[in-house]
C-alpha cells in the first residue's frame, strides 16, 4: 500500500491509497482524481494521463521508457518532470509520491 | 431532404466490438449499417495503437490493432455491412417501440429497429492544445485538420507535432505554402521514417525550417494570427512568424452527442444489464468500453461476448413471436450458408 498525492491545477491536494502493482493512473481513475483522462486505459497510447512529478521524487522514479517518451509528443507543455502516470508502477518505494496534474489533458 | 436509409440495425462505432456485432447480428439475419467518426474502421485499434501488439485476443497469441481490425472486417464481410465513415451520429429520435431515427453530421438519416452503441470512449476529436487565446483563431488561422489543401496556398504555416499527421502535412503543404516551419519538442519523430527523411531534405534545401521547442502563446488580431511565441529547448524564448497554425497532438475521445439522447449515464458510461446489454431505452444496446455493469472489464473480448448476447435480444425485437433456434457455426448448414461456406 502506498499513499499518492495529486496536486490539482487549482492547488488543492488529493491523497489516495494505492495498492502495489497498480499504476499511478489507475489509482487516480479509481479515486476519481480530476484531470487524469486516461483515454486508452493504460496502454501508453494516448498521453492523456500526463503528470508532473515533484522535484524530490524525480530520481526515485527512474527514467521514461522510449515508448513513453514517444507518447509525450502528444502531451502539452512537456517538462523535464513530465511523466505518463500509466507508466509509473506503484510500490512501497514510492509511498508518499507527489505529482502535479495539468489543467487539462486537452 | 436526404433519402432515408431503412435497415434493421445501426451500429455506432466501427471498433472491434462494433465489427463483431455485425457478425453476430448477421448470423441472425439482422442487416447492419455502421457509422464511425474516423475515416476507417478499427476505433482505438486503428487510431491509438494500430502497430501495438495485443496479446489477449483468444486464439491470437499476438495481433496488432490494425491486423485485428482487418480480420474482424473479413469475418463480417459475408453479411455485407454498409460502412459510413467520417460521420458522427448527432441525433437519435425514438418514434416508437423498435422504431428509431438517427441523423449524422454529414446529413445521413437512418430508420432502424435496433441501435447498437459500440462507441468505446466516445468519438475521436483532435486535441486542442490549451494555448491561451487559441479559440479566437480557430477556423481562421488555427486548424486541427486539413480538409482542403488549397486553403493553405501562399500562407506562412507553422505545424506543431512530431507524429505522422504533422510530418505528412509538412511535406504535402510545403509546396503550396509561402513559408513552412515545423516545431517539435525534440529532434526525434515517431512518424514514418520516409516522411521524416523527406522533411529533413526540405530543411537541408532551405525550403522550410525545423525548430525545437513548445508553443507558449499566440499574437495576432481579429482572428488572424501574426506570430507564435515559443519556448525553445535550450530555454530561450523566440517568435515564429506565421498566419496559419496547425497543431497535431493526436486525437482524444469525447462522449459527444450521445449524452443528449435521453439514456441513463453513469460517469459517461451507459449502464446495461448483463443478459441483453440493453440501455435504459428498449432497443438501444451498448457494448464494449462504453457500457458498464457490475464486474465489467474493459477488454475487447468482453465486448465480443456482449455482442453475441445482444444479438439474441435484437432478434426477438425484430422478429416478434418467432422462435430463435440456437445454432453452432460448426454444425449448422443454415449458418454456413449465410457465411458462404456451405
Amino acid at each position: 500500500m502506498a499513499k499518492i498525492t495529486f496536486i490539482l491545477h487549482n492547488g488543492t491536494e488529493q491523497t489516495v491509497n494505492a495498492i502495489a502493482g497498480m499504476s499511478v493512473m489507475e489509482a487516480a481513475v479509481k479515486n476519481m482524481v480530476p484531470g487524469i483522462d486516461a483515454d486508452c486505459g493504460g496502454a501508453c497510447a494516448c498521453a492523456t494521463c500526463h503528470v508532473y512529478v515533484e522535484p524530490e521524487w524525480r530520481d526515485k522514479l527512474g527514467k521514461r521508457a522510449p515508448m513513453e517518451e514517444d507518447m509525450l509528443d502528444f502531451a502539452f507543455d512537456v517538462q523535464d518532470s513530465s511523466r505518463l502516470s500509466c507508466q509509473i508502477k506503484i510500490s512501497d518505494a514510492i509511498d508518499g509520491l507527489r505529482v502535479r496534474v495539468p489543467e487539462k489533458q486537452f | 431532404m436526404s433519402d432515408v436509409i431503412t435497415t434493421d440495425a445501426v451500429i455506432i462505432g466501427a471498433g472491434p466490438c462494433g465489427l463483431f456485432a455485425i457478425f453476430e447480428l448477421g448470423l441472425l439475419d439482422i442487416k447492419c449499417h455502421v457509422v464511425d467518426i474516423l475515416d476507417r474502421a478499427g476505433g482505438q485499434c486503428a487510431e491509438l495503437y494500430p502497430e501495438k501488439p495485443i496479446y489477449d485476443i483468444p486464439a491470437l497469441p499476438i495481433v496488432t490493432g490494425s491486423e485485428l481490425t482487418h480480420r474482424l472486417m473479413e469475418q463480417a464481410k459475408p453479411f455485407h455491412p454498409q460502412y459510413h465513415f467520417n460521420q458522427m451520429v448527432t441525433e437519435l429520435i425514438k418514434h416508437g417501440d423498435n422504431d428509431f431515427e438517427l441523423h449524422t453530421d454529414g446529413g445521413i438519416v437512418f430508420r432502424c429497429k435496433v441501435v447498437v452503441i459500440a462507441a468505446g470512449g466516445g468519438s475521436f476529436q483532435p486535441k486542442k492544445p490549451p494555448i491561451p487565446g487559441i479559440d479566437a483563431y480557430e477556423g481562421t488561422s488555427v486548424f486541427y485538420s486539413v480538409k482542403k489543401m488549397e486553403v493553405f496556398r501562399g500562407k506562412d504555416i507553422l505545424i506543431v507535432g512530431g507524429g505522422d499527421s504533422a510530418l505528412d502535412w509538412v511535406n504535402n503543404l510545403q509546396p503550396l505554402a509561402k513559408t513552412m516551419t515545423l516545431l517539435h519538442r525534440r529532434d526525434e519523430f515517431r512518424a514514418a521514417p520516409d516522411s521524416v527523411n523527406k522533411m529533413r531534405e526540405l530543411v537541408a534545401a532551405n525550403k522550410m525550417q525545423m525548430k525545437l521547442g513548445q508553443v507558449t502563446g499566440l499574437t495576432g488580431s481579429d482572428g488572424v494570427l501574426a506570430s507564435v511565441q515559443v519556448k525553445g529547448n535550450d530555454g530561450s524564448a523566440f517568435d515564429i512568424a506565421a498566419n496559419t497554425l496547425l497543431p497535431f497532438f493526436g486525437l482524444t475521445m469525447k462522449l459527444g452527442p450521445l449524452a443528449n439522447w435521453g439514456l441513463n449515464l453513469e460517469q459517461n458510461l451507459i449502464p446495461v444489464d448483463t443478459e441483453k446489454f440493453e440501455s435504459s431505452e428498449k432497443g438501444i444496446f451498448a457494448i464494449g468500453d462504453i457500457n458498464h455493469y457490475p464486474g465489467k472489464l474493459k477488454l475487447i473480448l468482453s465486448g465480443f461476448h456482449e455482442a453475441a448476447l445482444l444479438a439474441q435480444q435484437a432478434f426477438r425485437y425484430i422478429n416478434p413471436g418467432e422462435r430463435l433456434l440456437f445454432q453452432y457455426t460448426t454444425s449448422s448448414s443454415n449458418l454456413q450458408k449465410k457465411l458462404g461456406v456451405a
